[in-house]
C-alpha cells in the first residue's frame, strides 16, 4: 500500500523513466493547447463534488444526460442527413433511410433554396440539387414528403436563414396530409448567427433575420408545439477550425442572442426554452469530446437558472443532435474515414447525444453514395446494439481524467462567454469580426501543426500510401438543373396570380411592421408563392447583409 | 513553417507576387480559401481575398482591379464545372490572359482534366500542405518586371 501523492510519483518513478526514455512528445496538449498530465488521479478532483458537478440523470445539472434512462430506454435517434437533386429523388433516399431502420428524416437543402433563390434564378446555375434538395415551392415540398406520414416521424430541416419559410411550407404540407399539427415534431437549425461567423447562408442583416427567429418561437408555441424551433450549432464554427471549448463558448453566446432577444419580444424563457436544441460537432480527440458533451448540459443549466432564473426543468435540459467531423475526413485513403467515424460516433454516444448523423465515408470526395450512407448507419447500429456502451448511463462518469476535462472544458468555456458579453453579446462580436478572427488563428494553428507533423493525419502527413484508383462518386444528373427550371416556370404560368400578388403584398406590409410572418408565410405556401420571390420582397424592404472582412 | 523572414524568396526578385484568393459559387466553406491566403501572404506574397458567394463577373473585377498575377479559387458545392468556364471567359473578355490560375476545394479526380483544360495548372484537394501551395505559386507565376 502507497501514500504517495501524485507529485511525489512524477518527481520520482515517472521522472527516472522519463529520464531513461523521453515520452514521444515534450508535451502533450487538448485541442485549447492546455498542457495536459500524465495522469489524473484523487488529487485532481480534491475540490470536487459528486451532487453539484454531476448529480443524477434527468436531474440538474443534467452532466450525466437529460432523461432518467437514457440510451437504456430508447437509443438515440439515428439521423442521417441526406437530400439532393429534386424533390422526387430526394424523397426515394428517404424512404430508403427509413426502410434501414433510420428513425427520423434530416433533410439537406440546396444552396440556392438555403439563401433565397428559385430554381430558374440567375444566381442558381450550376447549384441547383448539389448539395441538397431543391425546394423552390409548396409543390416540391409535397413531392419531398410524399407517402411519409408526417405525424408518425420527427423531421430536421438544416435550413436558416429561409428557416421560417420551409417550415412554412412543412406545416402546409401537413396540413394537406391532414395531419394534426400538435402531433408534428422535428427541428429546424434556424440559427442565422452562426451563418455569419461560419457557415455562410445568410441572407438579411441581424436585426430582420432575428425578427424572424423570434416570430418562429412565438407561432411555434402556440401552434407547432412539439417543433424544436432551432437548432443552436456549433458545429460549423468547429467545421470551420475553431477549438472545443470555443465550440461550446461561441454557441451558447448565440443562445444567450436568441435568449435577450425572445424576451425582448415578450416571450417567457420557461416557456421557450424547452424547445430550443443545439447541434455539436465530433471530432477525433475521443476523450476531449465526451467531456464536452458533458460540460455542455452543465453550462446550459446554469446559464439557465443563474441567467435566466429558470424553474422549469425542461428549460435547463440541453438536449442535442450530433454530426461527426466533416473535417476530419481525408481524401486520402478514404476507407479510414470509416474507422475515424466510428470512434467520433463513440464519444458521442459516451457523451449522451440525442440524435447522431455518421458522415460517411466517401465524403471528402462528393456527396456520398447509398452503400457509403448504408455503412455509416450500420455503424451506429453496431454502437447501439453491439458495444455495450448503451447499456450503462453516463458510463465514463468518475473517471478522474474525464471529469477534470469536464472541468476544464467548461471553465474555458465560461471564460470565453464572458470575454464576447464584455465585448457587448454575440452579435456586436460578430459585428467586430472577432468570432470570424478567432476561428481563423485556430484554423490556421491547427494546418501548422499538421505541416510541421505536431499532429499526425494518418495517411495525409504520415503513413502515406500510393493511392488506389478513386472511389467511385455519386453524381448530381446535371440534368435535374433543367427540369427543375422548367417545372417551375411551369408552376408559375399555373396558379393563382392574384392570390400570390396578394401574398406578396401581406408579407412586404408585416416585414416593415410587427405582425408575425408565420401565418403569412403559410398561407403564401398555400398559394405557391416561391421561396425566391418571398426572399426578393425581404431582400427589397430589409437589405442584405455585407460579409465582414477579417483577413 | 511559413515563416516570412525565411521565405522571402518572392520579394527577392523585385515585387512581391499578387495574389486573388476568391470564392465563386454560393457555399460559405472559407475555411481552406482563408488558411491559403494566410499562408501565402506569410510567404511574402501581396494576398487579395474576397470573401464567399462571388459571381464570375465579380472575380474576373477584381482581378482586373488589383492588378494581380494570380488567381485561386476555392468552391466545395460541387458547381465548379458550372462556374469555372465563365469565371474564365470573364478574364478573357477582360483581356486578362496571363494569370496563373489554380483551384482548391472539392474537385473530384475525375474533373481534373476538364478543369487543366480550362487553363488551371493546379488543382489542390484536402489535405494539401500549405507549403507545396507556396512552391507552386512562386514557380508559376508570371514574371513583372
Amino acid at each position: 500500500m502507497t501514500s504517495k501523492s501524485k507529485h511525489e510519483w512524477l518527481d520520482t518513478t515517472h521522472k527516472k523513466a522519463v529520464n531513461r526514455f523521453a515520452e514521444r512528445r515534450d508535451h502533450f496538449e487538448s485541442s485549447s493547447g492546455a498542457e495536459l498530465d500524465p495522469l489524473y488521479g484523487p488529487e485532481d478532483l480534491a475540490e470536487w463534488n459528486y451532487h453539484e458537478k454531476l448529480g443524477y440523470p434527468g436531474e440538474y445539472p443534467f452532466t450525466r444526460g437529460v432523461q432518467p434512462t437514457m440510451y437504456r430506454g430508447r437509443l438515440w435517434t439515428m439521423r442521417q442527413y441526406a437530400g439532393f437533386a429534386d424533390a422526387a429523388e430526394s424523397n426515394k433516399r428517404y424512404k430508403f433511410l427509413l426502410e434501414q431502420g433510420q428513425t427520423g428524416l434530416s433533410v439537406a437543402f440546396d444552396l440556392p433554396t438555403q439563401i433565397g433563390f428559385d430554381s430558374d434564378s440567375e444566381q442558381s446555375i450550376g447549384e441547383v440539387g448539389k448539395v441538397g434538395v431543391a425546394i423552390s415551392s409548396l409543390e416540391d415540398m409535397e413531392t419531398l414528403t410524399e407517402g411519409i406520414p408526417l405525424e408518425q416521424i420527427t423531421t430536421s430541416m438544416t435550413i436558416n436563414a429561409t428557416a421560417p419559410i420551409l417550415l412554412a411550407f412543412y406545416v402546409a404540407a401537413a396540413k394537406k396530409q391532414n395531419a394534426d399539427l400538435t402531433k408534428i415534431g422535428g427541428t429546424i437549425q434556424n440559427d442565422i448567427l452562426k451563418e455569419y461567423i461560419a457557415r455562410g447562408t445568410y441572407i438579411f442583416p441581424p436585426r430582420p433575420s432575428l425578427r424572424l427567429v423570434t416570430d418562429s418561437f412565438a407561432w411555434c408555441k402556440d401552434n407547432l408545439p412539439a417543433w424544436n424551433t432551432i437548432s443552436i450549432s456549433g458545429y460549423h464554427m468547429r467545421e470551420a477550425g475553431c477549438t472545443a471549448a470555443q465550440e461550446l463558448a461561441f454557441t451558447f453566446a448565440n443562445a444567450i442572442e436568441y435568449v435577450e432577444a425572445a424576451i425582448e419580444a415578450d416571450l417567457e424563457f420557461d416557456e421557450f426554452a424547452p424547445r430550443l436544441a443545439f447541434f455539436w460537432a465530433c471530432h477525433s480527440n475521443f476523450l476531449e469530446e465526451v467531456a464536452k458533451f458533458r460540460a455542455s448540459r452543465r453550462v446550459w443549466a446554469r446559464i439557465a437558472t443563474e441567467r435566466y432564473g429558470s424553474k422549469n426543468p425542461r428549460a435547463q435540459m440541453l438536449r442535442f443532435h450530433t454530426q461527426t467531423g466533416g473535417a476530419t475526413l481525408t481524401a486520402q485513403q478514404p476507407l479510414n474515414n470509416l474507422v475515424r467515424t466510428a470512434l467520433q460516433a463513440m464519444s458521442a454516444v459516451l457523451g449522451g447525444t440525442q440524435s447522431l448523423h455518421t458522415n460517411s465515408y466517401d465524403e471528402a470526395l462528393a456527396l456520398p453514395t447509398e452503400e457509403a450512407v448504408e455503412l455509416a448507419l450500420r455503424t451506429q447500429q453496431m454502437i447501439g446494439h453491439e458495444s455495450g456502451v448503451a447499456d450503462v448511463i453516463d458510463p465514463l462518469a468518475g473517471s478522474y481524467y474525464i471529469e477534470e476535462l469536464t472541468d476544464r472544458v467548461e471553465k474555458e468555456a465560461m471564460a470565453y462567454i464572458d470575454r464576447i458579453q464584455d465585448l457587448g453579446g454575440a452579435l456586436t462580436g460578430i459585428e467586430q469580426g472577432f468570432q470570424q478572427r478567432e476561428i481563423q488563428e485556430s484554423a490556421y494553428r491547427l494546418q501548422q501543426q499538421t505541416e510541421t507533423k505536431d499532429r499526425i493525419v494518418v495517411g495525409v502527413n504520415d503513413f502515406i500510401t500510393d493511392e488506389l484508383e478513386p472511389p467511385s462518386i455519386m453524381r448530381v444528373d446535371p440534368a435535374v438543373e433543367k427540369r427543375r427550371v422548367d417545372d417551375i416556370r411551369a408552376l408559375k404560368a399555373r396558379r393563382d396570380q392574384e392570390a400570390v400578388d396578394n401574398s406578396l403584398k401581406a408579407i412586404r406590409q408585416a416585414a416593415s411592421g410587427t405582425e408575425n410572418m408565420m401565418p403569412l408565410l403559410i398561407e403564401a405556401g398555400e398559394n405557391y408563392v416561391t421561396v425566391g420571390e418571398i426572399c426578393d420582397v425581404l431582400r427589397d424592404e430589409w437589405g442584405e447583409y455585407q460579409e465582414v472582412m477579417t483577413l | 513553417m511559413n515563416d516570412p523572414n525565411t521565405t522571402s524568396g518572392s520579394v527577392a526578385e523585385g515585387r512581391p507576387i499578387r495574389v486573388l484568393i476568391a470564392k465563386p459559387g454560393l457555399d460559405g466553406h472559407d475555411r481552406g480559401a482563408k488558411v491559403v491566403a494566410r499562408a501565402l501572404r506569410d510567404a511574402g506574397m501581396e494576398v487579395v481575398y474576397t470573401g464567399i458567394r462571388q459571381t464570375p463577373e465579380m472575380i474576373a473585377e477584381a482581378a482586373l482591379q488589383e492588378d494581380v498575377q494570380v488567381v485561386g479559387l476555392s468552391i466545395l458545392s460541387g458547381a465548379h464545372l458550372g462556374l469555372f468556364p465563365r469565371i474564365v471567359e470573364e478574364l478573357t473578355q477582360r483581356k486578362i490572359d496571363d494569370v496563373l490560375l489554380f483551384a482548391g476545394g472539392i474537385i473530384p479526380a475525375e474533373d481534373v482534366s476538364q478543369v487543366e483544360a480550362l487553363g488551371f495548372k493546379g488543382v489542390f484537394g484536402p489535405g494539401t500542405d500549405t507549403r507545396d501551395v507556396i512552391e507552386f505559386v512562386r514557380e508559376n507565376a508570371p514574371r513583372r518586371v
